[in-house]
């Protein structure tokens, strides 16, 4: 990988590298406000894509642990405000699964900042670009993900 | 393996000026599984879904993958498309490559290799797609409509024109809302009194509707057409059967000092009190707050008075419990109180106040009968200023950043009618744009400029000082570009709208969205404007936005159209993609049961054959009527035994590795 004067990865703009971020959204609230963000054309990086979930608590670690293990570079959850869950209490437990999920990441080695949980709702487009255009020049300066990868692709 | 069409919409230039729609389709046509593919400018259109069908009769498709707008606009109309073809609805997955991708990337061929990509995951999902039927639940044929304002009313009289029961929960003691309040309404200046007061009479005297005044929505569960209801009815210490409502008890009432909310506490009422002559119920209620008998238990003048035997002094809050099919939120709006704006003096002039309360000083039922006068003196005033957008149109933290949207009409009103009833009576209106759009409002609005002399300034206000025996305005007129130092012996201020507070509370309680003002959003902004994203949740008046009456009352009725198309259905088909259980993996943990928020699961012995043993096993089944699909039970399942059916492990899974590939 180039490295700049700071030390730091190439920005994508330059060609040099493209992270690769999963971001789960949930249906009523994040995957809404992505919508919006869309209607209000707002850009955030291409190599952002979207899961649909019904909730942000059908998100099963043993997806985010799946797409690092495939590539992903980063990976962020979004669903509803907390109180706001179109299911009462998804977001809840999407964010105490998440909490023990990160910090089991960060213990085998993957840095916080590759993982996030955020609540967008389906009015704030703004925040969605904001947030996703944010989260990919975190995943941006820290570089390649190369632990957790199934060494299996690498050739 | 499926064999699965993939279809690939231009959306006219919205997809394909971005998007190379034709490479798209090429490059998935390679994709395993792929029998066909094509692109199509409008694949929405009659011709688009003939396209569609045509493709899943000739060459068999037993999967449709469609690249085209967000499922949220037309995943339906596409199901309907390929189940008019003899599919099943669910074995249809669509790519967002408009809003998640032609619509936010502007280098064509970035995004053309990400709806690729979005393509390919659509299509690995697609794959394991299974087909789904969606269950029937009955409905609840009765209707609850929080507020029972002119839009509350409006769509409960409407739902129940149709035959069907409605319940009005209104948090205050008498129906009727802000228009009660209001002295005449524009453009015609009628009485606003007159033409709602009849409506909140027909309201009580129609045999479906039940109205629980002084009461509020506790709690909210259930779905579609099996919603069930916690009401709180406060105690009004008044029994609202025996009450005559006729006023004894109000005149020998010693508490006299309470503000009076209906007169915008411009002046002050009893304890126990009726809110205002025509209040529907006419009852009396209690403020606990301010009886002497209910604070010390001394006192009890208004149960010695009171000829029926009403006053009932150990009332307790009572809890009921409804059902219902669909709910209607119209919860209306407040004028936000403009303490934060000193520069207006609001705070420290009584003289100074808002355009409701002016509202109150000019009405017949208010606490000067109608007679303008300042309050501080009590004076006819010589010159009144109107201040508009007070709060409103702001980008600050103490502003609201929508227009409030009745406050142009509203001000024209206020100095029309004090012309009206005072000629000598100078009236200054500063203004930022005049807004008048709506039947006969411009006309209104040179009405009011043209025969009454009312003047329009351009410009804001700067300050307001407290002058020698009256008010120093300090503005400037933008188009004369000077600065003017008037004085007035009122000032008005247009003070924003704001929806009620308890709206939010209703709103987490229905799960029902709300935009980032605390008004409730709409399904769809331009083709579901009275619907909430919650299915069985329907707007009425300003809880979705400002809008003045005759568009509150079209609202309500449309709301209360789209309450009766789901209270008239016996059945209601049910989303199909719900949890399931394996027995056969199940292990009897409860874990599922305790985190399921609708308690949709629950425990059976079922003979399970697992491996060539027979035995019985106490295993999760979910209830297929209750289950909404969230997942949060297929998380926590340690054994991997629960699933979501559209939404499966391995669906999400292959959408996974299409994108990390």
């Amino acid at each position: 990988m180039q490295l700049n004067d700071t030390n730091q990865a190439v920005p994508a703009e330059s060609g040099a590298y493209k992270p690769l971020i999963v971001a789960f959204c949930c249906n009523w609230c994040s995957y809404a406000g992505a919508d919006t963000a869309g209607s209000s054309r707002l850009s955030y990086p291409s190599n952002i894509k979207i899961i649909r979930v019904p909730c942000s608590c059908r998100v099963n670690p043993l997806f985010i642990l799946r797409a690092f293990q495939r590539g992903a570079d980063g990976v962020i959850l979004c669903g509803c405000h907390p109180g706001d869950c179109h299911y009462t209490t998804g977001n809840y437990y999407a964010r105490r699964r998440m909490t023990l999920l990160f910090s089991m990441l960060d213990y085998l080695g993957i840095e916080r900042e590759r993982t996030r949980v955020e609540w967008i709702s389906a009015a704030e487009g703004a925040k969605f670009a904001a947030t996703m255009n944010e989260f990919a020049e975190t995943i941006n300066r820290l570089g390649k993900n190369r632990k957790l990868r199934d060494l299996r692709c690498e050739i | 393996m499926q064999k699965i069409g993939v279809f690939v919409c231009w959306c006219g230039s919205n997809i394909a000026a971005t998007v190379d729609v034709a490479a798209v389709a090429e490059a998935l046509g390679k994709q395993p599984g792929v029998v066909y593919a094509t692109d199509y400018q409008y694949m929405c259109s009659a011709s688009g879904q003939n396209l569609i069908k045509d493709a899943i009769r000739d060459y068999g498709l037993t999967g449709v993958v469609i690249c085209a707008c967000s499922p949220r606009m037309h995943e339906a109309t596409f199901r309907k498309t390929i189940s008019s073809a003899g599919l099943n609805p669910y074995m249809l997955e669509i790519a967002n490559i408009r809003e998640q991708c032609s619509w936010i990337h502007k280098d064509r061929e970035e995004a053309t290799k990400k709806a690729i990509t979005m393509g390919t995951a659509a299509i690995a999902k697609v794959q394991l797609n299974t087909p789904l039927t969606q269950m029937k639940s009955p409905v609840t044929k009765r209707a609850l409509v929080i507020g029972g304002g002119i839009a509350g009313m409006q769509t409960a009289l409407d739902i129940a024109d149709a035959g069907f029961e409605v319940d009005i929960v209104e948090k205050k003691p008498t129906i009727g809302g802000k228009m009660a309040q209001l002295d005449k309404t524009f453009p015609t200046l009628d009485c606003s009194s007159c033409i709602v007061t009849p409506k909140m009479v027909d309201t009580a005297a129609n045999e479906k509707i039940t109205i629980f005044s002084y009461a509020e929505v506790e709690n909210v569960t259930g779905f579609i057409g099996n919603f069930k209801a916690t009401i709180k009815q406060k105690p009004r210490y008044v029994d609202a059967e025996k009450c005559t409502g006729c006023g004894l008890c109000t005149t020998k009432c010693p508490s006299k000092k309470s503000l009076n909310e209906f007169n915008m506490g411009l002046n002050t009422r009893t304890a126990i009190y009726i809110p205002f002559a025509q209040a529907v119920p006419l009852v009396a209620t209690i403020d606990p707050d301010a009886c002497i008998k209910l604070k010390t238990g001394k006192c009890g003048l208004c149960e010695k008075v009171c000829e029926a035997g009403a006053i009932d002094y150990a009332q307790k809050e009572e809890l009921i419990e409804r059902e219902y099919g669909a709910v209607v939120v119209a919860t209306g709006y407040n004028q936000i109180k403009p303490v934060q704006y000193e520069e207006y003096l609001y705070n420290q002039s009584r003289d100074v106040v808002t355009s409701l309360e002016f509202e109150r000083l000019m009405s017949a039922s208010g606490p000067t009968a109608g007679h303008l006068q300042c309050p501080s003196t009590g004076k006819l005033p010589r010159h009144i200023v109107f201040i508009q957008c007070v709060g409103s149109r702001g980008t600050a933290c103490r502003e609201k950043p929508y227009c409030s949207k009745v406050c142009c009409m509203y001000t024209a009103k206020h100095a029309m009618l004090v012309k009206d009833h005072y000629p000598e009576v100078e009236c200054t209106v500063f203004y930022i744009d005049v807004r008048t759009p709506g039947k006969n409002f411009d006309e209104f609005y040179r009405r009011a400029v043209e025969q009454y002399g009312v003047h329009y300034i351009k410009g804001m206000v700067g300050k307001v000082e407290q002058g020698d025996g009256c008010l120093k305005v300090q503005a400037s007129d933008l188009l004369d570009n000077r600065q003017l130092h008037l004085e007035a012996d009122m000032v008005v201020l247009a003070a924003a709208i704001e929806p009620d507070p308890s709206a939010r509370k209703i709103g987490t309680m229905l799960t029902a969205s709300m935009d980032t003002n605390d008004f409730f959003s709409e399904a769809h902004a331009k083709l579901r404007p009275v619907e909430s994203p919650t299915a069985g949740v329907f707007l009425s008046g300003m809880c979705q936005g400002p809008k003045d009456i005759p568009e509150t009352v079209s609202q309500a009725s449309a709301a209360a159209s789209k309450v009766i198309g789901v209270l008239s259905k016996d059945f209601l088909l049910s989303n199909p993609c719900i949890a399931h259980s394996d027995p056969t993996l199940c292990n009897g943990c409860s874990q599922c049961q305790n985190v399921c928020a609708y308690g949709a699961i629950s425990y059976e012995d079922q003979m399970v054959v697992d491996k060539g043993v027979r035995e019985t096993r106490r295993v999760a089944v979910v209830n297929e009527a209750i289950c909404q699909g969230c997942g949060a039970c297929t998380v926590t399942c340690p054994s991997g035994a629960m699933d979501l059916k559209g939404f499966a492990s391995n669906q999400i899974m292959a959408e996974v590795d299409a994108i990390c590939n």
